[in-house]
């Protein structure tokens, strides 16, 4: 994600085309995915860990060949976009459908995209079948090793357009790890709470958004209702900024609670590696 | 089958590469892989650097210099070592018990809070005699750190909480609650840092001995190594000697085997957590008390998360954890030089990538196979 928000504002900046960055950054994700997936599908390493080292060089890739970005100014940003007809729809258009980046309209397309793929199409089957029960699967001839390294790389095309989102449109600009703020590790928690669903997930991942929104309306106005706003000195905003993450612990024992409950929760051979003719752990 | 295949080919043998599960894994073999990880690191690295337009070589001598080349630098790199052996004994007890502890970097941001809460409410005034001030400082720093790992320790065990998320995102809020202070309430004349520690809270330096050991004079090696040693022995003791290290061992390899021998999962996780975060914790406290003698926001290069590599290098052994901090102690010295300062991060999860992939060898005979 990181990654994807260096080279998408990169490459933005030196060819001027938001769009060649928004390219270049979804590549540059999914390259650092496929380092992910050697290690884990092919040396069959802890994927916790794996995932950790991906960061690490991620975060360091992106603060060398960052350097210096940060001075970079402006650019040429992802356009927004009025959708017509739908604008006009009373409370819902003005919010959803005026003057938003692009980006944000994607979003909405990509949630019932893959939501459809996953739980209603073959290949979605097959995904499904590979991250429960991957012998099976193989049973049925279904290339569990290439389905992996496919999706990994899908995973990191998107964690890099994300970054990119952040970086073209969002809030524009490179600020080295402070660009994405932990905001990979938050969108972890959200699929957790989600259990792997993505229409809750998008439901989460707003939530989020809203709360963002309002962490920076509270440190605005001098008067909180009648109380004099505590949030506008520095000091105190430092609990606001807190709010997020403690957020994300907090829906994570809620999403726990309610998988415990439902019997329901993570794919079952997530984290897990998959050899031929050996049994699971 | 086989030789219809031969045949089809003409006789000519192809050879592949094929994995045999190990049934025994030889001693050396762990030493030998991690010696080689680090090698096959520092050589991709290498390239990295002639590919950014470097002399990897002058790169290497220039850090091996800079980090073990006189008794001045070796000084510098043990002390930045020893918050890394606290750390890393820290994140290797609790991935022994496959606890996924990413929140060392918290832990040790909390640990130097609570020891600064002594000096800074204060809790003891500033003429308490050292002893004292730096047992309390400790126990605190000791006490906020394992906080901090009982609070996703217990939702892990009570309610199967993810642990790596939570321990993450306790990262952020321990280091927006530090800010908190130094920005606030402890902020001296509005600066982004505490007032200096009184003398009672420096733990004892070296160079406060040169009057009667000369050869010590400008050496600001701290008693935080000691803390260091002590701890590592201690974690040895109780991993590979104790009971309970017996059941943090069982736990680890076979959660479920565990269950039905009536181990205590709960609370096992819970107490393992907290002293996995007290470890850390007191690397905190070690590094206001004996380096930096003031509560700031930068107090740590990402300790936390070097930890972790050093923890996963060192194959969770708590004495090889003192060796590999010693070496990265190095390498984050040295890599205070290097422009860009990305490097030694990059560096850092080149090596991690190299040393998990490298595992495979112990589980595997790599075999030359002819087909």
């Amino acid at each position: 994600m990181l990654l994807g928000a260096m080279f998408g504002f990169k490459v933005a900046v030196g060819t001027g085309n938001p769009w060649l960055g928004l390219l270049v950054a979804m590549l540059a994700g999914g390259m650092l995915s496929l380092l992910h997936a050697v290690v884990t599908i092919n040396f069959q390493a802890d994927q916790v860990v794996s995932g950790l080292a991906t960061n690490f060089v991620g975060i360091g890739l992106s603060l060398v060949l960052g350097e210096g970005l940060s001075k970079a100014g402006t650019t040429a940003l992802l356009p927004n976009w009025t959708v017509p007809g739908l604008s006009a729809i009373p409370i819902l258009g003005p919010i959803l459908f005026t003057n938003q980046s692009i980006l944000v309209y994607f979003g909405y397309l990509l949630t019932p995209a893959v939501a459809f793929y996953i739980n209603r199409t073959r290949p979605g089957m097959h995904l499904r079948a590979v991250g429960e029960y991957p012998s099976a699967a193989d049973a049925l001839g279904i290339n569990v090793y290439r389905l992996r390294y496919l999706y990994v790389f899908i995973g990191g095309l998107l964690a890099g357009l994300a970054g990119a989102t952040i970086s073209l449109a969002i809030s524009p600009g490179w600020f080295s790890e402070l660009t994405t703020a932990g905001q990979g590790w938050i969108a972890i928690g959200i699929v957790i709470f989600a259990q792997w669903n993505p229409w809750r997930a998008l439901a989460g991942a707003y939530m989020f958004g809203a709360l963002r929104r309002l962490i920076l309306d509270l440190q605005g106005p001098t008067m909180l209702l009648w109380f004099e706003n505590p949030f506008r000195a520095q000091s105190p905003g430092f609990f606001l900024q807190m709010l997020p993450y403690a957020l994300t612990i907090i829906i994570l024992v809620i999403g726990s609670r309610s998988a415990m409950k439902k019997r329901v929760g993570a794919p079952a051979a997530l984290g897990l590696p998959y050899v031929r003719g050996e049994r699971g752990r | 089958m086989a030789t219809n295949d031969t045949l089809a080919k003409g006789f000519r043998p192809t050879y592949s590469l094929r994995l045999e599960r190990r049934l025994t894994t030889p001693k050396w073999l762990p030493v030998a892989t991690s010696v080689g990880a680090v090698v096959v690191a520092l050589i991709v690295g290498a390239l990295l650097i002639y590919l950014g337009g470097g002399h990897p070589l002058a790169a290497y001598q220039h850090i091996l210099e800079a980090a073990f080349g006189s008794v001045g630098v070796f000084n510098d790199t043990l002390v930045k070592a020893t918050p890394l052996i606290l750390v890393g004994l820290a994140c290797a007890l609790a991935f022994r018990m496959r606890l996924w502890n990413i929140g060392a970097e918290g832990q040790f941001f909390m640990g130097a809070w609570g020891a600064s809460a002594v000096v800074l409410l204060p809790l003891l005034p500033a003429t308490t005699p050292k002893p004292l001030m730096l047992l309390a400082m400790a126990l605190a720093g000791f006490l906020c750190g394992a906080l901090w790992g009982f609070i996703p320790g217990y939702l892990k065990a009570k309610l199967n909480v993810n642990e790596v998320v939570t321990t993450l995102m306790m990262n952020y809020i321990a280091t927006s609650w530090v800010l908190f202070w130094v920005f606030g309430a402890w902020s001296e004349g509005g600066f982004q840092m505490s007032r200096m520690f009184p003398r009672t809270a420096w733990m004892p330096r070296l160079l406060d001995y040169a009057k009667s050991i000369p050869a010590f004079g400008g050496l600001t090696l701290h008693g935080g190594i000691l803390l260091g040693l002590i701890a590592a022995t201690i974690v040895w003791f109780i991993v590979s000697r104790s009971k309970w290290g017996y059941e943090i061992r069982l736990i680890g390899d076979n959660p479920r085997a565990a269950h039905y021998a009536g181990i205590n999962i709960v609370r096992n996780t819970v107490l393992v957590m907290m002293l996995s975060g007290g470890l850390a914790g007191l690397a905190g406290m070690s590094e206001i008390s004996g380096v930096v003698h003031r509560l700031q926001g930068a107090i740590s290069p990402g300790y936390g998360f070097t930890g972790i590599i050093v923890a996963w290098l060192a194959k969770l052994n708590p004495f090889a954890v003192v060796l590999v901090s010693v070496l990265f102690g190095g390498l984050i010295l040295a890599g205070r030089e290097i422009q860009p300062s990305g490097i030694p991060r990059m560096l850092q999860g080149i090596i991690l990538f190299c040393v998990i992939a490298s595992d495979v060898l112990l589980r595997y005979r790599v075999r030359l196979v002819r087909s």
